[in-house]
């Protein structure tokens, strides 16, 4: 007997006749020819989320972003104007990286006034024309107007800075679609203390998007992290999520959260008890507009154990936003077919108090000791994987996000390689 | 490093006043257990009257003992994991993973 509601169907999973319920095959996450395919069909074709318009907060405000999946570094910067754009990261002259401090793969940040190539000194403006040429009359010729930075696609959804490698994308708010603009009006732009983290893991980027998309795992994985009795409990009930929801190729799953704060502070932890803060955040909403009503996306069950909601943007993107008042962010940035970058960003409205800092501060240790606990079985499930003794995998109606992760993956796959062949 | 006088008795822990995540890991990872108990033992009963003592100041220019109070008790946010609930230092079940907090809000 579920403890929440399914669809008339009887289950998540069959609400989506599309997605089948067979087991599913992890070829795509071993198999270096499809990987390289996934870089052409999914990563050169979608809109990437490359962070978020507080980096670049005035005129002449720049960061560079390496995107080894599609060979490439970006430069993200605020021009005269106010507009964002992106140019990919390399001198007209002789293609060298144009922003880069001491080592080129370091990503760098900065405010400048135009930038000049370390190499020969060819400067550009922030809107990407070539303005100078070092010894300009030794050239035959060369029209500084058709030799500016190789712009690419770059639009904003609520403060979050998106590009496109693919001229003809649809405009970046049709494919971010029915998500993103139910999600509008939240006050992404009032949580601006952030904590970030990063790792190479040793995975194909789709499994640690799978760990993240799926709660199956929480009483089990992390049983050790609650207060035994709660520990037991947890285990026994197993997890159900108050609802699921696809978009293709975005989907999002919504989870309870009681713990914020708990029925019962005997619960948690003692110091969680002080600091009134934990894994879901702190146990007091700050005090800003635009946190009730929430946006109608958040909470689709409208039930009042509500926790959080978290979105896959596909390909690489997961919003995660948590009753209390904060948000999270994940990305994962393939870098091979058993390797990549993952970031994670935790959000959350300015600390005015040491007591809210160190909420703050509880909120993100204990995301770190959950992740590293997600982030181990990863490796050991891609060595496993690369074994090819078993290659297909069932998986649970509360893993309805990774069936509809790799079958959406298998489509954009599909039709790349369709188009390719005629 | 001086800390305000209501809390002089965490001075025998002051090479826990760290200023990121990263130096309070790294002594975390680097502490026996029972280090990490004796500290906690010391300043989780002083959590709470330091959070209160704290409310006068605004966060963001904190006086300098001030400050070291705040850090000293991030460092105890740090060691809460290993005493509360690990009984050891490393994250159970985490072998080889890694997480760097490469940025962080500025005390």
């Amino acid at each position: 007997m579920p403890h929440f509601a399914k669809p008339a169907e009887g289950s998540w999973t069959e609400h989506y006749p599309e997605l089948g319920t067979a087991p599913v095959d992890y070829t795509d996450s071993i198999d270096p020819a499809y990987y390289e395919a996934e870089r052409k069909a999914v990563f050169r074709r979608t809109w990437l989320n490359v962070g978020r318009v507080e980096q670049v907060p005035k005129t002449g405000s720049y960061y560079t972003k390496e995107l080894a999946v599609v060979d490439t570094s970006l430069i993200i910067v605020r021009g005269k104007d106010g507009e964002i754009r992106a140019f990919h990261n390399m001198c007209r002259h002789r293609g060298n990286k144009l922003v880069w401090n001491d080592y080129p793969g370091e990503e760098v940040k900065g405010t400048c006034r135009q930038f000049t190539c370390k190499y020969h000194a060819w400067r550009y403006s922030l809107n990407g024309e070539l303005t100078f040429i070092q010894q300009e009359e030794e050239f035959f010729g060369v029209d500084k107007s058709s030799f500016g930075l190789k712009s690419v696609r770059c639009e904003v959804w609520e403060g979050f800075i998106f590009v496109n490698l693919d001229p003809a994308a649809q405009p970046l708010a049709d494919y971010l679609g029915e998500f993103a603009k139910g999600l509008e009006g939240y006050p992404f732009h009032e949580m601006t203390e952030v904590f970030t983290y990063k790792a190479e893991v040793g995975s194909n980027w789709k499994l640690f998007i799978d760990a993240f998309a799926e709660f199956y795992h929480a009483p089990v994985l992390h049983q050790k992290q609650a207060i035994k009795d709660e520990a037991d409990k947890l285990f026994r009930v197993g997890f159900e999520a108050l609802h699921y929801e696809l978009h293709d190729p975005h989907a999002m799953i919504s989870s309870w959260g009681g713990m914020s704060p708990p029925k019962d502070v005997n619960m948690v932890k003692p110091i969680e008890r002080v600091l009134r803060s934990g894994l879901f955040g702190p146990w007091d909403r700050p005090d800003i507009e635009g946190l009730d009503p929430l946006p109608p996306v958040l909470n689709p069950a409208r039930h009042k154990a509500w926790g959080t909601d978290s979105f896959h943007f596909y390909p690489n993107f997961m919003l995660l936003i948590w009753a209390p008042g904060w948000y999270l962010t994940y990305h994962y940035w393939p870098t091979a077919v058993d390797r990549h970058l993952f970031e994670a960003n935790l959000y959350f409205v300015p600390a005015k108090t040491a007591a809210e800092r160190l909420a703050h501060e509880l909120a993100a240790v204990t995301f770190k000791e959950y992740a590293l606990q997600d982030a181990n079985t990863l490796e050991a499930t891609q060595t496993m994987l690369k074994s090819r003794v078993i290659s297909e995998f069932p998986l649970c109606d509360q893993e309805l996000l990774l069936r509809a992760l790799h079958k959406v993956t298998a489509d954009y796959v599909k039709e790349y390689r369709d188009a390719a062949a005629r | 490093m001086p800390l305000p006088a209501e809390f002089a008795s965490l001075e025998p822990f002051s090479d826990w006043i760290l200023v990121t995540e990263r130096e309070r890991y790294a002594k975390r990872l680097a502490s026996s257990m029972a280090e990490m108990q004796a500290f906690y033992d010391a300043a989780f009963p002083l959590l709470e009257p330091a959070t209160t003592y704290l409310e006068q100041f605004p966060v963001d220019s904190l006086p300098e003992p001030e400050r070291n109070l705040l850090l000293l008790m991030m460092s105890l946010v740090t060691v809460s994991f290993p005493v509360e609930v690990w009984k050891q230092a490393r994250v159970p079940d985490s072998g080889a993973a890694y997480l760097d907090l490469v940025s962080e809000p500025a005390v």
